[in-house]
């Protein structure tokens, strides 16, 4: 939702804090989702955080989130899903070339990042999506990423 | 050192000079630069038209004055003879080149192959863009790709000139020779940031920059003064858009239709107030590139005269910035010499 959108972006900070400690739980129980297997977890699991990060972030469910490298600003809502910044065509207003009426994405993205305590990453180059994770759990990604568990 | 092939005598290299330590391409643009020229691009409009004669009649004219032509990747998303096509051309008839390649129309694989085909014709120099929305343009409709953005496609090209890698980690034999360029945009918002933003480019690849049209001289002050605090300009060479506007009526029209330009009241105003407005419009451009030129770690200036080419001439003539150097758009040699 657009309001809860922005509000996002207004508490970055916290919602840093937030997903840090919550990472962290998910990467200390990486032997528990190995037992259960991650393939059996991706489907429930995905389908929650579709649902949390929908609410708060507009989540697209890109598969490869970088929430934490964009402001809590979700670059996927960009109408050219640009995942390194802001365009050229930005309103004077701060608004959206494509959609007059929305904040740009990246605008947005770096106030959030600014209130965060890892902000900085927002300078880091993203490479391009990977298109075959689309729909897929971020949260069990960065668990198996982290706690390093082979790939699927 | 390859030995001789029969296909040897088939290949129009563009006019490459050799190459030098230090330098990435073999183009005459990154010569300008890297010598500490203040250096001089144009935007070539492309033809609604398959007719060569349409690219070469606005070639003639433009490279006359400047170091290289851009050649533009369907801008505002308006369908026209592609920069590929473009490039081609102008490349066998030994002009230099920038070939802008815009994220909107054609994903990772078209890109990086388009990439080679242009090396391989002697394009020295590209521009990555990120591409206006399919929204402003003719063809509304049409699906816009945004596979990669102008950050990843900058980082896509280093590494496949200096790495000689695909992006999937294929090699490529022959890694392309290009400069690498970027567009930054310091007059929309959000203002502040934008200077990281073009750091974050040159750490992707960019070594030249050009920026959209510039209006509003103390906004590109203060942006250069963060790039220059940033040490930016020795990292990457910056060419500051410029353009003439043909009226106020003109000025109105772009502001409110081609994206992230930025034009201040005080220029339409004084655009209206002016008995000639098209006149009005060429001064204040001549005016812009003197100032900018005076601008510590601005390296050139690049020159968009949307349907107003004839102008170009005459208003880098009377802004003396070519006054003591030769141009280096035009091959050195004639076409029909080169090609023997």
């Amino acid at each position: 939702m657009y309001a809860v959108r922005l509000w996002s972006v207004r508490r970055a900070g916290w919602l840093e804090s937030l997903y840090n400690g919550f990472e962290g739980i998910l990467i200390r129980l990486d032997p528990l989702w190995r037992r259960i297997g991650y393939g059996r977890l991706e489907a429930p699991v995905a389908a929650v955080e579709r649902g949390v990060k929908g609410l708060l972030f507009d989540c697209r469910m890109c598969g490869q989130c970088v929430l934490s490298s964009t402001g809590m600003s979700c670059p996927m809502n960009c109408p050219k899903s640009l995942r390194n910044g802001p365009c050229g065509g930005v309103r004077a207003d701060g608004n959206c070339e494509v959609k007059p009426a929305m904040k740009c994405v990246w605008v947005q993205a770096w106030t959030g990042a600014r209130a965060m305590r890892g902000g900085a990453a927002i300078v880091r180059v993203q490479k391009p999506v990977d298109h075959r994770l689309e729909g897929r759990s971020s949260w069990l990604k960065a668990a198996r990423d982290k706690a390093g568990a082979p790939a699927p | 050192m390859t030995a001789e092939r029969p296909s040897d005598r088939l290949v129009d290299p563009g006019d490459p000079l050799p190459p030098l330590p230090g330098h990435s391409s073999r183009g005459r643009l990154e010569r300008v630069l890297r010598a500490g020229k203040f250096a001089v691009t144009a935007e070539l409009n492309p033809p609604d038209s398959a007719d060569p004669r349409e690219v070469y009649d606005r070639a003639l004219v433009l490279a006359e004055v400047c170091d290289a032509i851009n050649a533009t990747d369907a801008s505002g998303a308006n369908t026209h003879m592609s920069s590929v096509g473009i490039c081609s051309l102008l490349t066998r008839a030994g002009y230099a080149v920038i070939m802008q390649i815009s994220c909107r129309d054609r994903n990772r694989i078209a890109i990086q192959g388009d990439v080679l085909g242009a090396a391989a014709m002697g394009v020295a120099n590209v521009l990555c863009l990120t591409g206006d929305g399919v929204q402003v343009g003719d063809q509304p409709g049409a699906k816009p790709v945004f596979d990669l953005d102008s950050m990843s496609l900058l980082e896509t090209i280093r590494i496949m000139r200096d790495d000689g890698r695909f992006l999937s980690g294929r090699r490529i034999t022959v890694p392309p020779q290009v400069f690498i360029g970027a567009a930054v945009n310091p007059f929309a918002p959000p203002q502040d940031d934008r200077p990281a933003h073009m750091g974050k480019k040159v750490a992707a690849g960019a070594q030249f920059v050009q920026t959209q049209y510039c209006f509003d001289v103390p906004l590109l002050e203060r942006f250069m003064a963060r790039v220059r605090e940033l040490g930016l300009h020795e990292k990457c060479f910056v060419l500051v858009g410029v353009g003439p506007l043909a009226s106020a009526r003109a000025a109105r029209w772009m502001r409110a239709h081609v994206p992230g330009v930025h034009v201040p009241d005080a220029v339409v105003a004084r655009l209206e107030g002016a008995a000639d407005q098209k006149l009005e419009g060429k001064r204040l451009c001549i005016e812009l590139i003197q100032r900018i030129r005076e601008i510590d770690g601005v390296a050139g200036v690049h020159v968009m005269a949307y349907r107003q080419e004839e102008l170009v001439s005459e208003i880098i003539a009377a802004s003396g910035i070519m006054r003591d150097r030769r141009p280096r758009a035009s091959a050195r040699r004639p076409t029909k010499e080169r090609i023997a």
